[in-house]
């Protein structure tokens, strides 16, 4: 057996796989979103642009996505870059590992058991119950975009720390030295070495958090209650409730071309000054 | 800069804890702590609902992890010789894979099988010597399966890719020089160097499965997954019972997680060492 015909067998069942699963499926989207709907739901071929210009009825669903992804995603950046920054150059490097592994864990757990416990703790009998008994007024923070970005940053913070944790770590600490025998004190070198050296990180952490937002469907579907839902709540809706595919379909084309170009944009401003971006595994 | 650090694990994990200490609540309402039962365990253990569930996603997550495991390992094997455009594309759909999401995989899925399957089945029926008695094709087990091991497979190929590339060539070598056949070559050198990652995929590939809610939520048809099963429940009402599945799910993936882990941990130190 030739090396060529032994790889292309190899390789066989993960092609087809993704063939039929992945390729074929979106091509469909794309097919379905210029049809019709049919008369009892569902599709129905046509070749029409209706649907793309209807978009706007769903325009509240991409405006709360478009919002709060982008700021969902500062927030992780936030809170995650000191962490990053303790775990990679200040953390006893005999526990580095273990703490690195208990960041990294929550991520690859239920999101959905992890947004219910927020339920439970933003919920009437949770946290506003306690400020009410400490009588600082009595709050209502179930159903809120507040609530919404705790569950996101919740979600989403260990995906955020760990490619500026690896962009952090590989730093070279001569160059830190460097910065202060020529007299920066710690705050200029860090403004001056550390933060520039650390950007391919922070743009790839950005970039996994940004995208895994824009499909966000169970964080606002279980901590904003219908009043703050995002583009994937709508979807659920059309292709569950209201069976309208067709309509759906380019709702879902609307979604991944807008992160498509936002993606695109963002990496090239970030290539700029970040020069490239660290590939980075999550485990 | 230590006390910052505090803070943030203990955001991490009190909800979690929050979750696991209300679940041996003996009281049913979340604001008062009243001793300690296994009640809920007891109840959620002994719901035919539950324990449904818990049959669908175990088998989903198994079969699926399985052959994501199979087919991505040798697709990462193969890789190694593959170069140029073909490579490109592969490289491409897999990536794909990884970072289209989740919703947008389901339901692509759900309307391209439902519209495969109308097309299909009015064709069994007609070849099917008893028409009454011809399958119909329907969303469920399956589609769980194949729709999540198209994805799982993905973090596979990535995983095992990377210890492929990281592994000692010169072994090989040395082993079809001393005249070993290529199958031998591969059980006696290539497996034990990529097995770690190969186990740690695995692991992965089932947590994912067994966690996922919102492709299943789309391709699932009339099955009902744990993680469904959980979502349909919040929707109807907070009950301790959430709780102790919710930790016990949890308490599932930690323990994969972490031998997962400590797997290709063990495996990086035994490349670089």
């Amino acid at each position: 057996m030739t090396t060529r015909l032994r790889t292309i067998l190899l390789l066989t069942p993960a092609a087809a796989w993704l063939l039929a699963m992945l390729v074929l499926p979106l091509v469909v989207v794309v097919v379905f979103s210029f049809g019709e709907r049919a008369a009892a739901g569902g599709y129905s071929a046509a070749l029409t642009l209706e649907n793309f210009a209807n978009l706007g009825a769903r325009w509240a669903a991409f405006k709360n996505t478009l919002m709060l992804a982008p700021a969902g995603t500062v927030l992780c950046l936030l809170i995650a870059y000191p962490l990053a920054y303790y775990l990679a150059v200040k953390a006893d490097p005999k526990w580095r590992t273990l703490l690195l592994i208990l960041v990294i864990v929550p991520f690859w757990t239920s999101i959905l058991i992890r947004s219910y416990a927020w339920i439970y703790l933003l919920g009437g009998q949770g946290i506003p119950k306690l400020i009410s008994t400490l009588g600082l007024g009595n709050p209502r923070l179930i159903n809120t975009p507040f609530a919404v970005l705790i569950g996101i940053v919740y979600g989403y913070l260990p995906l955020m720390v760990f490619p500026i944790y690896v962009s952090l770590e590989r730093l070279d600490k001569r160059l830190l030295e460097a910065s202060a025998d020529l007299g920066s004190p710690p705050w200029r070198s860090f403004l001056q070495v550390t933060l520039p050296l650390s950007m391919p990180g922070v743009a790839t952490g950005c970039m996994l958090v940004f995208i895994l937002l824009m499909g966000e469907f169970l964080i606002p579907a279980m901590l904003g209650g219908g009043k703050v839902f995002f583009v994937g709540n709508a979807l659920v809706d059309l292709f569950l409730q209201s069976r309208n595919w067709p309509y759906g379909a380019a709702v879902a084309v609307a979604l991944v071309v807008i992160m498509l170009v936002t993606v695109t944009a963002y990496m090239r401003f970030t290539r700029r000054w970040a020069g490239g971006r660290d590939d980075v595994s999550l485990m | 800069m230590r006390f910052y650090a505090i803070a943030v694990y203990l955001f991490l994990y009190i909800p979690i804890g929050v979750i696991a200490v209300f679940s041996f609540n003996a009281g049913r309402y979340a604001a008062q702590l009243q001793g300690f039962s296994t009640q809920w365990y007891g109840k959620a253990l002994s719901n035919p609902f539950v324990m449904e569930a818990l049959q669908t996603s175990a088998t989903v997550a198994a079969v699926s992890a399985t052959l994501a495991t199979i087919a991505g390992t040798l697709a990462a094997l193969a890789l190694q010789g593959v170069t140029g455009k073909p490579r490109m594309i592969f490289d491409a759909l897999l990536y794909i894979a990884v970072m289209v999401p989740g919703i947008v995989i389901g339901i692509s899925t759900l309307i391209a099988l439902v519209t495969l399957f109308d097309w299909l089945n009015p064709m069994i029926a007609a070849f099917w010597p008893v028409a009454e008695s011809a399958p119909k094709l329907q969303m469920g087990k399956g589609s769980l399966i194949a729709a999540h091991g198209m994805f799982t497979m993905a973090l596979v190929v990535i995983i095992v890719r990377a210890r492929v590339a990281g592994m000692d060539r010169s072994l090989i070598e040395a082993s079809a020089d001393l005249g070993a056949t290529p199958l031998g070559t591969f059980r006696q050198v290539t497996l034990p160097q990529i097995f770690p990652a190969i186990l740690a995929g695995f692991l992965l590939a089932f947590t994912f499965s067994f966690d996922d809610f919102i492709i299943a939520f789309f391709v699932a048809g009339s099955e009902t997954t744990l993680p469904i099963y959980v979502f349909s429940s919040i929707r109807r009402g907070v009950t301790p019972e959430i709780n102790a599945i919710g930790t016990m799910v949890l308490t599932v993936s930690l323990l994969i997680l972490v031998v997962a882990q400590s797997i290709l941990q063990r495996g990086r130190r035994a490349q670089t060492g």
